[in-house]
C-alpha cells in the first residue's frame, strides 16, 4: 500500500522573518474561481464609474495674448514649449509644465496666421496677413529655464516681404524648405528672401498647407475653391486634385500611415482619406455641429483632434465614425487651433477668448509616476472595461458626456436635419425609375470630382 | 526531396512518451480555455471577424502559458492511495493510513468526544482553516484547524440547527430555536435575523454577500450581509425540508424537498428555476460537484443518485441511505447514514463513481454532517458524540491561490481580502443557472409566424368571447331580443374583423408571390435572374 496525504509545514508556506515579503501561491484553475464573468462584469461597471468620477480633462488655462490666438506650433525638439500666434501680430513661446510665457516675438504688423518650426527645432518660421514671412531664433531650453523674466524679446533672423498675405506656413518635415499658403502655394528655402518655387492651380486662395512625415517632397493644401490638392514638390505643376461641396479649413496627415490623411471640413465633418485614393474618403467622423477649424494627429497616429467654430475640441479615433472625447468649458470661444502635445498626453487648443488651454488626451488617466501595482491595475481595468464596453450599462456609462445646452440642442437639430434629408431622398428614390438614382455612400457623396 | 524526408523521419521519430506528454499537455490546456472557440465561420462582418480571431488566438495563447506555468507555479502533488495485488482500497482502515503518512498528516485524525450536547453539525471556512461545531443542545465552538486551537466556545442554551461561516471566520450565523443569529469570533451576538424564522439549514453565498436560509416553514430567505436587505422571501410551496446546498458554479441554491423534488431558486424570481423530481420519498441530503456539473441526491427511499445538471438526467442511482453527503474538491463524494461514512470515487473518468473508502465510527454514533476540509486530504465529521476527522487521500486540491483562499492567511491579508471581497460583491441578479452567459449577446430570433391552427383558435376565442358579452339593461324596447340579437351579432363579427382582414392580406401577397413565380417560370432558367422585380413601395 502506498499513501501521500497533502502536507504542508507551517515554514515552508509563510515568510521567514517579518521583514520578508508575504510568499504567495498561484492557481489559476478554473473551478477555483466561480463565476468569473460576473465578477469581471461588476469590475468593468465599477471601473466605468470611476472613469467617470475621475474625468477631470482641463489643467488650465494659459493667458496673455490679447487677441484671438489663430494658430500654433510644437516644437519637435523640447516637450514643453509651445508657440502661438495671434490675431494682433503677437507670438509667445509658452512653457506649458509652469504655464507662462517664455519669450515673446514681435514683429507682425497684422495677423499671424501660420507658425511651423524647423524640423531640428532651431528654427521659428511665421508668416500672417501683413505679407511678411519673418524666420526666428528658438531660444534653447536651458536657457529659458533660467530666466525668468517674461518680458523677453527675440529678434527675427530674416524678414521676407512677398507680394500677398499669407494664410498658413509648414515646414518639411526632412530638409529646410517650407511652403506657405496665400495666393499661391510658395516653396521657400530659409536662406533666400524669395521662395523658391511657386505652384498655382485655380485662381482662389490656399488656406492650408501640410508637408507629409513620411516623404518630405510631398505636400497637401486646401484652398477656399473647396478644393483639396497635393503637390510633389520634384514635379514642377500639382499633382492631384479634388473638389469638395464645402471647404476644407484644415489638413493633418497621419504621422504612422503616411498615406493617409484627415481633413477638417466646413460641413462640420472631417473625412480621412488615402492620398493614392482620392475617389471616396475612407472614413467620415461625425459629430462636430459647426465647422471644424482646425485639427492635429497624435503621435501615436491612433487618434486626432479637432478644434471647432462651436466651442468644443472633440477626440476621434483614427478609424473612428464618431468622437471618443468632448471639451468644453463655459469661457472657451470659437476654437482656432489645436494641437496633441508631443507625448500624446496631452492637447492644447487656443481659441477666440485670447487663451490657451491645456486638456489631457485621456481625462480620466492618473497623472505623475505611476508604481507598477497601480499601472497593472489601470491596465486591467481597462482591459475589463473594453470587454464589457458592449453591454448596455457599461456603454450607458462609458459614453455618456454632459454636453452644453447649445450644442446639445444643435446636435438634435442636425440629426433631425440629415434624417429628414435621408427620407426624402429614399421616397424620391423610390419614387423614380429604379436605377436612376442609385444609393452613394457618404464617403463619396460629399466629393464633387477628382482632377489628376 | 531529401530534407523532406528528412522531415518526415523526424515526425516520426518522438518517442512515444513525448507524445503521452503532450497529449498530458492538452488536457490542461483545455482546462483553462475555459469552453470551445467561437466560430467564426458564421460571421458577416469581415473587421469583427478579424478582432475576434486575434482575440481567440490571444486566449490560445494564454491558456497554453498557464498550463506551461502549472509545473512551476503548482509545485505540490496531490494525495493518493494505491494498493497492490488483492488488497481493496476500502478494506484499508484509517489505523493504517495512520501508520504510513508523516508525524504531521497523522495529528489530522481524532475524535473529540462530547456526549453531553450532540450531535454536532459543522461548518469550515473557505481556506479550510476554521472550523465551527455546533451541538444541538447549543453548544457552539470556533475552532483553528491548523494549530489545533479552540479559538472560543460558548453555550447558547436553546436548539441549534445549523451553523455557517460567513464571508470570513471573524463571523458566523447560527440557526436556533426561534431564530437566526449572528455572532463573532469572541462569542459576541452581533445580530438577530427574526425574519429568517426558525430556520432548518442555512447557507451563505460569499461572492455576493447573501446568507440563505430555509425554515420550517418551507420559506426561503435571502438577506445581504452587507446592508440587511431582504432580498428575497419565497415560499417554496413543496413540503419542509432537510437539505438545502448551493451550487458552487452558479450560486443557484437548491432545496430538496419531503415531496422527492429538488427546486433550484435564485434571489430574483419568486418560482424556482428547476423544479426536478429526484426520489420517491423525501429528500435527505444533497451535495454539488465543484464543477457545477454534478448533483448527488439522497432519498428516503435507499436511494442514492447522481444528477447531470447538464441535461437534468439521472447518471447513476445506487442503493443506500445517505445522511448527508459531501462532494471534496476533486471530485470525491462523501456519504454518511448511521455511523458509517462511505467515499465514492469517480476512478474511471466517466462520471462512474465506485466505493473508494469506508470508515465506521464507533457503534452507536449517529453521524449528522460529513465535511471535506478545503485543500487538504480531511473529511471531517460531526456527530452525536463530538467531532471526528479522517484522512482520504486525494481528496483535496494540492495548490491553493493566495488571492482566493489562504490556509496561512496573516491579519493584514484577511483584512485587505474582505476590502476586496466587498468592491467586487455581486449583485443578486448574476445567479443564473448558466453563469457564462453574461457578457453575451441575445441571439436575434426570427418572429415566428403563427400556425393556420393557433389563428383559428385564437379567432373561435374571440367568437366566443363577443358571444358571452352580456347586455345592460335598457328601457324603451332597446332591450328587445331582436335588438339584443343584433348587437350580439355585430359584436361578433367586430370580433372576426381584424382575423378576416389578416386572412385576406395573407391570401393576397401569397397571390402575388404565385404570380411573380409563374413569370419567373416562364422564362428559361439562365434568364430568371434577370425578372423585372415590382418595387415594393
Amino acid at each position: 500500500m502506498k499513501v501521500k496525504v497533502i502536507s504542508r509545514s507551517t515554514d515552508e508556506f509563510t515568510r521567514e522573518r517579518s521583514q520578508d515579503l508575504q510568499r504567495v501561491f498561484r492557481n489559476f484553475d478554473p473551478n477555483l474561481r466561480t463565476q468569473e464573468k460576473a465578477v469581471e462584469y461588476v469590475r468593468a461597471l465599477s471601473a466605468a464609474k470611476l472613469d467617470k468620477i475621475f474625468a477631470r480633462p482641463f489643467i488650465g488655462a494659459m493667458d496673455g495674448h490679447i487677441d484671438a490666438v489663430s494658430c500654433m506650433a510644437k516644437n519637435p525638439n523640447h516637450l514643453k514649449g509651445i508657440f502661438s500666434g495671434s490675431m494682433d501680430g503677437d507670438i509667445r513661446l509658452w512653457d506649458l509644465a509652469t504655464r507662462r510665457t517664455v519669450c515673446q516675438f514681435p514683429g507682425h504688423q497684422g495677423a499671424v496666421r501660420g507658425l511651423t518650426v524647423s524640423t531640428d527645432g532651431h528654427v521659428l518660421v511665421s508668416c500672417g496677413t501683413d505679407s511678411t514671412v519673418r524666420l526666428w531664433n528658438v531660444p534653447i531650453p536651458s536657457l529659458m529655464a533660467s530666466d525668468d523674466s517674461s518680458d523677453n524679446e527675440a529678434k527675427p533672423l530674416a524678414v521676407y516681404v512677398w507680394k500677398n498675405a499669407f494664410w498658413a506656413v509648414d515646414h518639411q518635415w526632412d530638409g529646410e524648405l517650407f511652403a506657405t499658403a496665400g495666393a499661391q502655394v510658395d516653396i521657400w528655402n530659409h536662406n533666400r528672401s524669395q521662395p523658391v518655387n511657386s505652384f498655382e492651380w485655380g485662381k482662389d486662395t490656399t488656406i492650408s498647407v501640410r508637408f507629409n512625415p513620411g516623404e518630405p517632397n510631398i505636400l497637401a493644401t486646401s484652398a477656399s475653391d473647396r478644393s483639396i490638392t497635393i503637390y510633389d514638390l520634384r514635379l514642377s505643376s500639382p499633382a492631384r486634385k479634388i473638389i469638395m461641396r464645402t471647404k476644407t479649413n484644415s489638413i493633418a496627415w497621419n504621422p504612422m500611415e503616411p498615406m493617409n490623411f484627415t481633413a477638417a471640413n466646413e460641413d462640420c465633418n472631417c473625412y480621412s482619406y488615402d492620398a493614392r485614393k482620392l475617389d471616396e474618403a475612407r472614413c467620415v467622423h461625425k459629430d462636430h455641429v459647426s465647422a471644424v477649424m482646425d485639427i492635429d494627429y497624435s503621435p501615436t497616429g491612433r487618434e486626432f483632434v479637432t478644434g471647432s467654430y462651436d466651442r468644443t475640441v472633440r477626440i476621434f479615433q483614427y478609424n473612428g465614425g464618431h468622437s471618443r472625447e468632448i471639451y468644453h468649458t463655459k469661457r472657451m470661444q470659437r476654437v482656432f487651433c489645436v494641437k496633441f502635445s508631443c507625448d500624446a498626453s496631452y492637447v492644447i487648443s487656443g481659441s477666440d477668448d485670447t487663451n490657451l488651454r491645456i486638456w489631457k488626451a485621456k481625462a480620466s488617466e492618473q497623472l505623475g509616476v505611476l508604481l507598477p501595482r497601480e499601472r497593472k491595475k489601470h491596465e486591467y481595468l481597462e482591459a475589463v472595461k473594453n470587454r464589457y464596453k458592449h453591454l448596455p450599462e457599461v456603454k450607458r456609462i462609458i459614453r455618456h458626456r454632459h454636453l452644453p445646452k447649445a450644442i446639445y440642442k444643435a446636435a438634435s437639430l442636425r440629426r433631425i436635419m440629415t434624417e429628414a434629408e435621408r427620407k426624402r431622398t429614399e421616397r424620391r428614390r423610390a419614387h423614380s425609375a429604379p436605377g436612376s438614382m442609385p444609393k452613394e455612400a457618404l464617403r463619396k457623396r460629399r466629393i464633387i470630382k477628382e482632377v489628376e | 526531396m531529401e530534407v523532406k524526408a528528412a522531415n518526415m523521419d523526424r515526425i516520426n521519430l518522438i518517442p512515444a512518451a513525448e507524445q503521452g506528454v503532450s497529449e498530458e499537455e492538452d488536457m490542461k490546456v483545455k482546462k483553462y480555455l475555459r469552453g470551445k472557440a467561437t466560430d467564426l465561420g458564421a460571421l458577416q462582418d469581415k473587421k469583427l471577424k478579424g478582432q475576434l480571431a486575434v482575440r481567440e488566438e490571444l486566449y490560445g495563447k494564454s491558456a497554453q502559458a498557464a498550463a506551461k506555468a502549472e509545473k512551476w507555479l503548482m509545485p505540490s502533488e496531490g494525495g493518493y492511495l494505491e494498493v497492490e495485488g488483492i488488497e481493496k482500497t476500502w478494506r484499508i482502515r484509517q489505523e493504517a493510513i495512520a501508520g504510513e503518512v508523516d508525524v504531521l498528516s497523522s495529528r489530522k485524525q481524532f475524535d473529540i468526544v462530547l456526549p453531553e450536547l450532540g450531535p454536532y453539525t459543522l461548518d469550515l471556512s473557505l481556506s479550510g482553516r476554521y472550523m465551527v461545531a455546533a451541538g444541538r443542545k447549543g453548544h457552539l465552538a470556533l475552532l483553528d484547524m491548523k494549530n489545533m486551537d479552540l479559538i472560543k466556545e460558548f453555550q447558547v442554551r436553546e436548539t441549534v440547527r445549523d451553523v455557517v461561516f460567513l464571508h470570513n471566520q471573524k463571523l458566523f450565523a447560527a440557526a436556533q430555536k426561534k431564530y437566526v443569529y449572528m455572532y463573532s469570533d469572541n462569542g459576541t451576538e452581533l445580530h438577530c435575523l427574526k425574519e429568517h424564522g426558525a430556520a432548518a439549514r442555512l447557507q451563505f453565498l460569499n461572492k455576493h454577500f447573501l446568507l440563505t436560509s430555509i425554515n420550517k416553514l418551507g420559506q426561503l430567505h435571502f438577506q445581504d450581509i452587507t446592508t440587511g436587505e431582504m432580498v428575497g422571501n419565497f415560499r417554496t410551496g413543496l413540503g419542509r425540508s432537510d437539505a438545502m446546498e448551493v451550487n458552487p458554479f452558479n450560486n443557484v441554491t437548491a432545496v430538496g424537498h419531503s415531496g422527492g423534488t429538488v427546486s433550484m431558486w435564485k434571489p430574483t424570481s419568486a418560482a424556482p428555476l428547476v423544479k426536478m423530481l429526484c426520489h420517491q420519498g423525501p429528500v435527505t441530503a444533497l451535495a454539488f460537484h465543484s464543477n457545477g456539473h454534478l448533483m448527488a441526491t439522497a432519498g428516503m427511499e435507499r436511494k442514492i443518485k447522481l444528477w447531470d445538471l447538464r441535461k437534468f438526467e439521472v447518471l447513476q442511482t445506487s442503493p443506500g441511505h445517505a445522511k448527508t453527503m459531501n462532494f471534496s474538491q476533486k471530485g470525491l463524494l462523501a456519504t454518511a447514514t448511521g455511523s458509517y461514512v462511505q467515499i465514492l470515487g469517480d476512478f474511471s473518468g466517466s462520471q462512474e463513481y465506485s466505493r473508494y473508502m469506508g470508515h465506521s465510527m464507533a457503534k452507536g454514533y449517529q453521524i449528522q454532517k460529513v465535511v471535506f476540509r478545503p485543500y487538504e486530504d480531511v473529511l471531517a465529521i460531526g456527530h452525536s458524540m463530538g467531532w471526528s476527522s479522517i484522512l482520504i487521500p486525494g481528496s483535496g486540491e494540492p495548490n491553493f491561490d493566495t488571492w482566493v483562499a489562504n490556509p496561512f492567511e496573516t491579519r493584514k491579508q484577511r483584512n485587505e481580502k474582505e476590502v476586496r471581497s466587498l468592491l467586487d460583491k455581486l449583485p443578486p441578479e448574476t445567479i443564473m443557472l448558466d453563469p457564462t452567459k453574461i457578457g453575451s449577446v441575445k441571439p436575434t430570433r426570427k418572429k415566428e409566424q403563427p400556425t393556420k391552427q393557433e389563428r383559428e383558435a385564437g379567432k373561435e376565442a374571440a367568437v366566443e368571447g363577443a358571444k358571452s358579452i352580456s347586455f345592460k339593461k335598457k328601457t324603451k324596447g332597446r332591450s328587445k331580443s331582436s335588438k339584443v340579437a343584433k348587437k350580439k351579432q355585430e359584436a361578433v363579427a367586430n370580433a372576426k374583423k381584424p382575423f378576416l382582414e389578416q386572412q385576406a392580406k395573407d391570401a393576397e401577397t401569397s397571390k402575388k408571390k404565385r404570380k411573380r413565380n409563374e413569370v419567373e417560370n416562364q422564362l428559361p432558367k439562365s434568364l430568371q435572374r434577370f425578372a423585372r422585380k415590382v418595387p415594393t413601395t
